[in-house]
């Protein structure tokens, strides 16, 4: 009995102090931003080794996810007699959930894991201790670069996810089930609104963007420099952001809708 | 003066070097470039100094001895401001280390070289960009003279030829070289090696030692040495400091220490398992955790 509490009141203090760890890491990342322009190039290698090779799971992705979607969408459709309407169906529900919870959870599970882990490696084999001893600040050169890539790639690979999806719908609603494409086409463009749709589509999918790559890499710096250590930020990094993408996704969609 | 030894126990050996901590004074004619004074940490409940005080001086090789996790790394690491003391002070050329801001503080570490126990290379650059990496970082010369410069350094402990390798292709040998090499590129004021010589072959251990004696007397670097091989460190050093159960046991010439009759510094020339020096790191008597009760369950 005693050791339960002893272990709960432990798991308490531990989970107050990562979260404020966590913080504070955010904070002094985002105290050097203008950092970044002394060195421009580390920002674009962390966008080509987060974005770019994240890109070909997210376009395959979206594309059976809007081939999903066109199926099921025609199926229920069709009853009413409203399969005309598929186009809307599909590309509200890409470009306002789907596309960036989605791409928020496939980058957590590609770019977000290999950031921990690569940086909670870092940590094991003294390279932030390293370079803190040549003068040189990680937060800088390895944490602010990875950020910033992660913030930026997010909302790219979402709206990409979105497109490849819109074009999956087609591929099955219009190609094989023949619904009409001027009117796939036509009913979207008048139904989605850009401001109300996409835009908040895009926002939620730069907060993804934050909240993945700030856990990423606080859980890299703060892992148990081990290789056991990093195993458990790494799977650490996916859990926690998965809960955190779905939760803020219905803050967001209560906030915007 | 050693008489509660016998009564064994570590933490009787504890209490005794508490007792009679020895804050040496620097032969005459020596500069401090470095002023530790009553240095107190602890990790957790593990009390790893307890007020330790010496000076290190100015270009000159001092070695740091100890028995294996006396926290000979992590006061090289607390001169380096990687970690700061619970109590104590750390003076490196005039400068409380722990007091400094950011910007002085990396300031000062330029000037400062550390070799990392596992060499702590950067393992996504070539070894020649990772002993370019300070120059890069630090200073604005052409591409044409970092090459010359990183070639001369490479030459130096041996690697020229591996210049085009990735870390993880060296041995920890010669990835240790690296990383000195790396230390030495920015040509520091003074140089911290952890463990230099570990894991070396008796060529490159004999030419390291010449490079550590070559950098210290041509660029009169001040040279801090972590290090259990003895021979090679004493044949090499001006000073030794050894310490033990967080404050420092002995500290002198080479010679002197040859001729000190501290039981602790002839355990430790010697290397006796037994003696005022524990082997074991502090816990229940071997007797208790063999034959004792379970003390989990
Ligand atoms: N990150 C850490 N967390 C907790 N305790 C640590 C940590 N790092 C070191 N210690 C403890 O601090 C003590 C000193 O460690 P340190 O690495 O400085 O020893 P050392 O003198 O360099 O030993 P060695 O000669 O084996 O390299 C050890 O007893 C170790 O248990
Ligand atoms: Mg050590």
């Amino acid at each position: 009995m005693i050791n339960a509490l002893e272990r709960l009141g432990r798991s308490v203090l531990d989970t107050t102090g990562r979260f404020g760890r966590g913080h504070l890491f955010l904070f002094r990342t985002l105290l050097r931003f203008f950092g970044i322009f002394k060195r421009p190039s580390l920002l674009v290698q962390q966008l080509f080794s987060s974005g770019v090779l994240t890109l070909s799971i997210i376009l395959v992705s979206g594309l059976f996810v809007g081939m999903v979607l066109g199926l099921q969408g025609y199926n229920n459709l069709v009853g009413f007699g409203a399969e005309e309407s598929l186009g809307v169906v599909v590309s509200l529900a890409l470009v306002r959930e789907l596309a960036p919870v989605l791409t928020g959870l496939l980058f957590a599970g590609r770019a977000g894991s290999a950031m921990t882990a690569e940086i909670g490696l870092m940590k094991a084999t003294e390279q932030l201790a390293g370079l803190e001893m040549m003068a040189v600040d990680p937060y800088e050169r390895v944490f602010l670069p990875r950020l910033l890539a992660g913030i930026i790639a997010l909302p790219c690979l979402a709206a990409m996810f979105a497109a490849v999806g819109i074009l999956g719908g087609h591929l099955v609603g219009v190609e094989l089930l023949g619904v009409d494409s001027g009117a796939y086409w036509s009913q979207m463009q008048a139904s989605v609104n850009f401001t109300n749709d996409v835009v908040s589509g895009l926002i939620k999918a730069v907060v993804f963007g934050v909240v993945v790559s700030w856990i990423a890499i606080f859980e890299g710096t703060d892992c148990v420099p081990t290789s056991e250590g990093v195993s458990r930020a790494t799977t650490r990094t996916v859990v926690s952001s998965a809960l955190a993408i779905l939760a803020l996704d219905f803050v967001l969609t209560a906030v915007m809708f | 003066m050693f008489g509660v030894n016998s009564k064994s126990g570590a933490t009787a050996r504890a209490k005794a070097a508490k007792q009679q901590p020895v804050v040496p004074v620097l032969p005459d004619g020596e500069d401090a470039l470095i002023k530790i004074r009553n240095l107190h940490f602890s990790r957790g409940r593990k009390a790893i100094f307890n007020g330790l005080s010496f000076d290190i001086p100015k270009g000159r090789v001092t070695t740091i001895m100890g028995p294996s996790g006396t926290g000979k790394t992590t006061l090289l690491k607390m001169i380096g401001a990687q970690l700061a003391p619970t109590k104590g002070s750390i003076e490196v050329d005039g400068q409380n280390v722990h007091r400094l801001r950011r910007k002085a503080l990396f300031e000062l570490r330029t000037r400062m070289g550390m070799l990392f126990q596992s060499g702590a290379l950067l393992t996504d650059l070539t070894v020649f960009d990772n002993v370019a990496f300070p120059l890069r970082e630090h200073t604005e010369l052409p591409e044409s003279l970092i090459r010359h410069l990183v070639l001369l350094r490479l030459h130096a402990v041996g690697l020229r030829g591996a210049r085009d390798l990735m870390p993880s292709e060296l041995s920890g040998g010669m990835a240790r070289r690296v990383a000195l090499a790396r230390a030495l590129i920015l040509d520091p004021m003074m140089i911290m090696y952890d463990e230099p010589f570990t894991g070396q072959d008796p060529i490159s251990m004999g030419v390291l030692l010449d490079l550590l004696r070559t950098v210290n007397e041509t660029l009169a670097v001040t040279s801090i040495i972590v290090s259990h091989d003895l021979q090679e460190s004493l044949s090499i050093s001006d000073y030794v400091v050894i310490i033990s159960d967080g404050v420092v046991v002995e500290a002198g010439s080479p010679d002197q220490l040859r001729s000190s009759d501290s039981p602790w510094v002839q355990q430790f020339l010697r290397g006796d398992p037994d003696g005022p020096v524990p082997f074991q790191y502090p816990g229940p008597t071997y007797q208790e955790d063999l034959f004792g009760e379970s003390t989990h369950d």
